[in-house]
């Protein structure tokens, strides 16, 4: 099948602008300008690109499509992308939301401006690799790279403790990720190809799949990231420049998701099926625990980031219930996260750049000032909190359907955490927001100013069509998914079959 | 089989380069100021070894009554030794003109003991294996001391020459016991001694474990290693540039034969010896390097660590995994000359050559394109993807999973991971932290050369046009040998 390979040049469109960029000399000013205005140029060009997936997508199918192959490595390695349902919409979310990015560091990024519009566009190429692979190898890579990239965006762009947070990130995901490799060495050794789709037809080992998952559930754990291996997150959204923390809530934790749902299900159903009670149980702690400890953050981009965890837990909650309601609701969450946490992220930056203080207890009765501030900010306080008519109402209700049917246990402790999270952001917004005028530094703040305005806009728009019309989300991703849960039914069946003939030939043997 | 005449057509690159070292001393003797001359006449003949070592290579020949061997695993190592030797001769132009000391004497040592390193890596006796590791040894000596009047370069030239001397010792006690036990020091027939046998005589296996003994001083692998930092630190930054890559890459290339072809039915005897080496290597290169602030001991804990991980390709013993350790050898070389040519950049305008880490401060804003350079070699020796240090890595662990060793595997890749955290260590100085002094700009072009080009291939060896001859010739060349 000879087409022209979109995946790859949607992929690697962002080192195109790396290369320009590069290219530019000049006077400091100049240059300054023309780095940001390439940046902008080619991410918005890329996304442009992107979105003839979103038209020509065969959204009736399960197969992937728009592959391209070629070869690379050689004994079973190759270079092969393409997309199905599943990863469609996280590879025009990443899309989207970099020019977003660049925008947001506009006008406060100030020091070593080309080198930042740079780590940004490979992060980007990266970002867009990770979903668009088909080959273990190149996934491994392309995710592993991202790291690089983050690491130096943390740490030369970041705040006063911005060192700790980039080596946390930095040795805490790659920790995760060599268990991967090991796992991922040992499959290429059974099945002798790192072709996704075909590892996905190999039937591995009950005991052998127990032992991948939780490597591979290592380096996913670590990236989503679940309780107890959250505590980077906080500290890496803290320090980061806020491009960098909207990066990291709106695609960079969705790896960990996409991986679950790439990878571990319909690689490792039989271990899927066993450890769910780990999930499960480990998701309820996140969505729990971290809600109590976000009620108490003084800091607001650290109360948003305990917020990312417990929202992630309905992830792998939705994920983890093997039905079409559950995995189809933790995409949409995942979706929905990346433009609400975002978009949180960004309404934090917008008095953080005014008065260069993240302190809850600096702000209150912004409204007196803002009110189109305090409009925003309240729109995606309602659609964090799960309002129906926002995004996140849609996926939360499709996981706590999904999950209901296999936990009822697990459902009633995830409810939990849609009231404590409507109690802390509320809280939360009734701090910065309400109340009287009294802070005089708060007096001359000004209100959204164009720039903000725009970046505020297509977030809302999303947020909104997701809520009140999903449909024409849940259009792309329901054939994938359906046809996920029925090859896991299927491998659940036959690993049942013979556990049963197993067992009858053990009573036969031990009756007579 | 004795052989009437011997056939020197596969020796031609060793005999060259044997006569063009002689020629080196003569010009360098009678004529006054050419060391200049004699370090580029040196690069010459390597190149001319490198093409007659190619040029001859095809399918595996011997020679001098069976004593040397030439296939095509002994053509992938000795272009790396030839090219590892040439890099660092070129690279000390630089230094000396700059620290003064010039002496001829440099590239005529360094040319002896290139010849020294290919007749190892062609050795099918052990007496030819001894042979190559004395002449290749006696000029490192002497090299690690070139600086006369240096406290510490003597220093690091004498324990290199005691603890060298006692490895020597060692090493021909064990191919004593060997020829005792067994009947023959040949390669070949001891193999097939071996071979007949039941079960190898206890002597012999004493023998072989001294044999590693002695193999494994001179690749650094814990449990002696201990020379390794002291050395690197005190010889001259090209001596240690020199030190780092080529000795590695020929002893490595010994040990495998060794390993592959004599006692390849001992596996069981060696693989565990094996094993303890590269892990003690793997995690001693790890944690010992946090603490360094010297970037050449840094160097040197990070060279044992990926010694640890060469030698996992041993471990599994088949083609694959010598195939591992061939490629992790190719892209080892490229990183290490980059970031020794790197080193060589920091000096300072009153201080002269710095060695402090800490120099590093801020090298992101002060020199963009070397702090660029040598932030690519600190990833790639990490082994992060998308570099070849992630492939060199990839390629040595897929044997060892395939040989069903997972727990020797998550150890490796584990103990990458602490390593990591050190080669961060440089790129946070060079990009987080506040700027130090300005070093003195680097301004030779041979320099600018090999650091662009060991930069660019290590980004370039994810690109099929680039990787595929390395890894077709390596895998080429390892099945040959596991097939003897």
């Amino acid at each position: 099948m000879e087409h022209f390979p979109i995946l790859s040049a949607i992929t690697f469109l962002p080192l195109l602008g790396v290369l320009i960029i590069l290219s530019i000399k000049g006077e400091k000013e100049i240059v300054e300008r023309n780095a940001r205005n390439a940046a902008l140029l080619t991410t918005v060009a890329t996304f442009l690109f992107s979105l003839v997936l979103w038209f020509s997508f065969d959204k009736t199918t399960a197969e992937f499509q728009f592959i391209e192959q070629a070869d690379w490595l050689g004994g079973g390695i190759q270079y092969k992308m393409g997309i199905d349902g599943i990863s469609v919409l996280f590879v025009l979310l990443t899309t989207f939301i970099m020019p977003i990015c660049i925008l947001c560091g506009w006008d406060t990024i100030k020091t070593r401006v080309k080198e930042y519009m740079i780590a940004f566009l490979l992060l980007e190429c990266f970002m867009i690799g990770v979903f668009c692979s088909l080959d273990l190898v190149m996934f491994y890579v392309f995710f592993e790279a991202g790291l690089i990239p983050m690491f130096l965006i943390i740490g030369v762009w970041g705040g006063d403790n911005r060192v700790y947070a980039a080596y946390k990130l930095f040795l805490y995901t790659l920790l995760g990720s060599v268990l991967m490799l090991v796992a991922m060495l040992y499959m290429y050794g059974v099945a002798g190809t790192t072709d996704i789709p075909t590892l996905m037809q190999t039937d591995f080992a009950p005991h052998a799949q127990i032992w991948l998952f939780l490597a591979f559930f290592a380096s996913f754990a670590v990236k989503m990231p679940m309780w107890p291996v959250h505590t980077w997150l906080p500290d890496a959204h803290v320090q980061a420049p806020t491009a960098g923390s909207v990066i990291l809530a709106g695609i960079l934790l969705k790896m960990g998701g996409y991986g679950f749902l790439r990878f571990s299900l319909p690689m490792f159903p039989i271990a899927s099926m066993e450890l769910a009670w780990l999930i499960y149980t480990l998701s309820c702690v996140a969505i729990v625990y971290t809600s109590l400890v976000a009620l108490r953050q003084t800091d607001m981009k650290k109360l948003i980031a305990y917020s990312s965890v417990a929202h992630m837990g309905f992830v792998t909650i939705g994920i983890f219930a093997f039905n079409v309601q559950g995995i189809e609701g933790s995409i949409i969450v995942m979706l929905a996260h990346g433009f609400v946490a975002s978009a949180l992220f960004l309404c934090v930056a917008v008095v953080y750049d005014r008065l260069h203080t993240r302190d809850i207890d600096r702000y209150g009765g912004l409204v007196n000032i803002m009110p189109r501030y305090a409009l925003v900010f309240m729109f995606f306080t309602m659609a964090s909190v799960g309002l129906p008519g926002t995004a996140n109402f849609v996926g939360e209700v499709l996981v706590l359907v999904g999950i209901f049917k296999v936990s009822t246990w697990t459902a009633a402790i995830a409810l939990t955490g849609v009231i404590l999270g409507a109690a802390y952001m509320l809280y939360l917004y009734r701090r910065v927001v309400f109340g009287e005028l009294t802070k005089d530094d708060l007096k001359d703040m000004l209100d959204l100013d164009k720039r903000e305005i725009l970046i505020f806009t297509p977030l809302v728009i999303f947020t909104l069509w997701m809520g009140v019309y999903p449909t024409t989300f849940l259009d792309f991703i329901h054939v994938s998914v359906e046809n996920l849960t029925a090859q896991h039914e299927a491998s659940m069946a036959a690993y049942h079959a013979t556990i049963e003939t197993i067992e009858d030939a053990a009573q036969a043997v031990t009756g007579h | 089989m004795t052989e009437l005449f011997p056939n020197l057509a596969i020796a031609y690159g060793e005999i060259f380069l044997s006569v063009g070292a002689m020629a080196l001393l003569m010009v360098g003797v009678f004529k006054k100021d050419s060391v200049n001359m004699v370090s580029w006449l040196a690069v010459v003949f390597m190149a001319i070894t490198l093409f007659l070592t190619v040029s001859i290579s095809g399918e595996q020949a011997f020679t001098f009554n069976n004593m040397f061997v030439a296939d095509g695993f002994t053509t992938f190592m000795k272009i790396l030794v030839l090219v590892a030797s040439a890099l660092a001769v070129i690279m000390s132009r630089e230094f000396f003109k700059l620290e003064g000391d010039d002496r001829f004497e440099f590239p005529v040592l360094l040319v002896l003991s290139t010849i020294g390193m290919m007749v190892m890596v062609s050795a099918n006796d052990l007496m030819t294996l001894y042979m190559g590791i004395e002449l290749q040894s006696l000029a490192l000596y002497v090299l690690a001391a070139f600086k006369r009047d240096s406290e510490r370069s003597t220093e690091a030239g004498l324990k290199y020459f005691v603890l060298g001397a006692l490895s020597s010792g060692i090493l021909l006690y064990g191919c004593s016991l060997v020829y005792g036990f067994i009947g023959s020091t040949n390669f070949s027939s001891i193999a097939s001694a071996i071979s007949n046998l039941d079960q190898a005589p206890v002597g012999a296996v004493v023998g072989l474990v001294f044999v590693l003994a002695g193999l494994a001083f001179k690749v650094s692998a814990v449990p002696f290693h201990m020379w390794t930092p002291d050395v690197y630190e005190g010889s001259q930054t090209p001596v240690t540039a020199f030190f780092a890559v080529a000795p590695k890459v020929a002893a490595l290339a010994l040990l495998a034969r060794t390993l592959y072809v004599p006692f390849a039915d001992m596996s069981g005897s060696w693989q565990q010896v094996i094993i303890f080496m590269s892990v003690a290597s793997m995690i001693l290169g790890s944690f010992a390097a946090i603490m360094q602030t010297n970037i050449k001991r840094l160097m040197a804990y990070s060279s044992i660590g990926h010694i640890g991980f060469a030698l996992l390709g041993l471990v599994a013993g088949n083609a694959e995994g010598l195939r591992g350790v061939m490629i992790y050898m190719a892209i080892y070389l490229v990183m290490n000359v980059g970031t020794f040519v790197c080193i060589m950049s920091m000096r300072r305008k009153e201080d002269g050559m710095v060695e402090d880490i800490n120099d590093l401060s801020g090298l992101g804003q002060n020199h963009p394109a070397m702090a660029l350079a040598l932030s690519i070699f600190m990833f790639s020796l990490a082994g992060i993807p998308p570099l070849a240090g992630f492939f060199a890595k990839w390629y040595v662990i897929v044997p060892i999973v395939n040989a069903g060793l997972f727990t020797l595997a998550t150890i490796a890749v584990l103990a990458s991971v602490v390593g990591a955290y050190y080669y961060l260590r440089i790129v946070k100085l060079m990009y987080f932290d506040a700027p130090a002094e300005e070093f003195v700009e680097q301004k030779s072009y041979p320099m600018k050369i090999i650091a662009t080009l060991s930069a660019v291939l290590v980004l370039a060896f994810i690109i099929p046009q680039i990787s595929s001859p390395v890894l077709n010739s390596a895998e080429a060349a390892a099945q040959k040998l596991s097939q003897d």
